[in-house]
């Protein structure tokens, strides 16, 4: 997903020498490519994250759409004053990719999982967030970010992902996609959490569970309208996230559900990671299914709550 | 008005200060030691060196300062209102809920300023990005970005002070006002930055020192031929210069309200 996301960059750049890569301090022989053909365009600026972020708004207030690259958890907490303000109140046309999203770097612990990413850079005004599900739509969100105003935050899932967004589906920020319309259940996800909940769906279809999903690529700003018309027909609403619970995609979903007004109100569940460190190393998905992230953990989450509904109504 | 000296310091100096003093009335606060300190950096920037149109602010290829201690916002508003960015009226409005100048410059609020700061340690970063961009697309403005002593305690400075000197951005100016105290008390206690000048020699920088009390110096050393790096020139300036009892006196770094008195003594030292 990384590959075709700095491929896309690559792209974009050839076209228009007002774009500009910079990486922090990234793998050897990392787009070399660029490197070679496009010197003038290409940064690799040293572990100074605080730094790029402010160069790179320089750059943005000069006329150039800059992306910078680097590990998620370095670009959003390192270095988020910058990020607030000379991104943010400077509304510069500034794209953070950042690498390893959620719980990509299990094994190498907590100084370098991005689980609170969502939450910091919403807190943001004028930025935008995305988390795209796979490669194929990573690459639609690149090519859509040329023409995007102010700045974007992009969360970079592991990589060899299975493909399971459509080209037909398309790809415009703030729209998020209907994958299975609701029944009597909604799971909401973003980034990779899209390929659990289908797995999920058709394990609960087989047993005559409807199950719809809503995949919000765009956590902000969030599609709030796409949300309550699904809702509206469900009886629970999951949403899914590779995210600390206090402040990203359920927390969204949680405060657009509250303000509306239902004729029946869904219930709510929020799946993602507690408020605690993770205490384990491991690989992403073994810290999935120890915080109930794996598609037969959501299924059995979503069989429990269609039950209490059921048995709260009869 | 230049004189067949140059430019007359002493007299603009007192003007820039007697408006500070009028908008801190108004506004009953301001960073008034802080300004104090730098506006003989600024009335040699604005009047002598960097080439802006107060009628195109955006112009292309206007020279951009970047003022990073943004605190030091109240010695920037009335010069950039006597050259006409911005209606004069503004300047009783600061802090004010209509008016344009804050506490702190923001660049979509104020025609001339070019990076909203006020959290120290961002402009050189961005400075540094506006210099690339110049070198990118072929255009001859330069980049001039002031920093405060304190402000030098932030990492980011050094990480932009690395980035400089690697790109040998010849078109940036850095100038440190250096007037040796801080917030809390002298920087040589608080956190100390000596061998200063070493410092900016080792990462790279082109280095010179001029002494504020003569303005001239900053002038010349600015009109000197550019060298193949970033060049750096420590001021050394006087917190609250220009007013006996503000000067060197930390209870005027920021200020509240004045009294009948410290505005009757101010005006009486600025003859004006």
């Amino acid at each position: 997903m990384r590959k075709r996301c700095l491929d896309a960059v690559y792209r974009l750049a050839k076209k228009n020498k007002d774009i500009v890569f910079i990486g922090s301090d990234l793998g050897v022989g990392v787009m070399d490519d660029f490197k070679k053909e496009l010197p003038a365009q290409w940064f690799m600026e040293g572990v100074s994250e605080q730094h790029i972020i402010g160069m790179a708004s320089g750059l943005a207030m000069t006329g150039k759409t800059v992306y910078f690259n680097t590990i998620a958890t370095f670009i959003t907490r390192r270095c988020l004053e910058q990020n607030i303000i000379d991104l943010g109140l400077s509304d510069v046309k500034v794209r953070l990719l950042g690498s390893g999203g959620g719980l990509v770097y299990a094994p190498l612990g907590p100084t370098h999982l991005a689980t609170e990413d969502l939450a910091l850079m919403r807190a943001i005004p004028n930025m935008t967030i995305v988390a795209p599900c796979d490669a194929e739509e990573m690459e639609r969100a690149m090519m859509a970010s040329e023409r995007l105003p102010g700045p974007l935050y992009v969360r970079i899932a592991k990589g060899g992902e299975a493909v399971v967004s459509k080209p037909e589906q398309g790809f415009e920020f703030g729209k998020a996609i209907v994958h299975r319309p609701a029944g009597d259940l909604l799971f909401v996800t973003t980034g990779v959490m899209l390929s659990r909940a289908l797995e999920a769906a058709q394990a609960l279809e087989k047993e005559g569970i409807s199950a719809g999903i809503l995949h919000a690529h765009t956590v902000k700003p969030f599609d709030a309208p796409a949300l309550l018309e699904q809702a509206a027909k469900a009886k629970v609403v999951i949403s899914l996230e590779e995210h600390t619970l206090a402040g990203g995609l359920g927390s969204i979903v949680a405060e657009v559900l509250a303000e509306h007004a239902f004729e029946k109100t869904p219930l709510l569940k929020r799946l993602g990671i507690p408020d605690v460190f993770p205490d384990r190393y491991g690989s992403q998905n073994t810290l999935l299914e120890r915080y109930g992230l794996s598609a037969p953990l959501i299924a059995e989450h979503a069989r429990k709550l269609l039950q209490t509904v059921r048995l709260a109504g009869a | 008005m230049p004189t067949a000296d140059g430019l007359d310091y002493a007299l603009e100096g007192k003007k820039v200060r007697k408006t500070i003093t009028e908008m801190v009335i108004a506004a009953g606060r301001g960073h008034v030691g802080s300004a104090f300190s730098i506006v003989e950096t600024l009335l040699v920037l604005y009047k002598t060196i960097l080439k802006v149109d107060p009628k195109d602010p955006r112009w292309e290829d206007r020279d951009r300062l970047i003022l990073s201690k943004g605190h030091g916002c109240l010695a920037l508003y009335p010069i950039l209102a006597e050259l006409g960015f911005f209606d004069r009226a503004e300047l009783l409005k600061y802090c004010k809920p209509d008016g344009i100048l804050g506490g702190h410059p923001e660049h979509h609020k104020i025609p001339g300023v070019e990076a909203s700061t006020g959290a120290l340690g961002h402009g050189l970063s961005i400075g540094i990005g506006m210099a690339l961009a110049a070198r990118m697309d072929g255009r001859g403005y330069g980049v001039y970005v002031i920093l405060g002593d304190g402000e030098c305690d932030e990492g980011s400075i050094w990480e932009g002070a690395l980035s400089a000197a690697k790109h040998k951005l010849s078109n940036l100016t850095v100038i440190v006002d250096y007037n040796k105290q801080q917030s809390y008390g002298d920087v040589s206690e608080v956190l100390p930055l000596e061998p200063f000048a070493d410092k900016w020699r080792a990462f790279g920088f082109d280095t010179a020192e001029a002494h504020m009390d003569r303005p001239q110096e900053l002038e010349a050393l600015l009109k000197r031929p550019r060298g193949d790096k970033p060049r750096v020139v420590i001021t050394h300036t006087i917190k609250g210069k220009g007013i006996t009892f503000i000067e060197k006196n930390l209870s005027w770094h920021h200020k509240g309200k004045l009294t009948p008195l410290e505005i009757e003594n101010i005006f009486n030292e600025l003859e004006i």
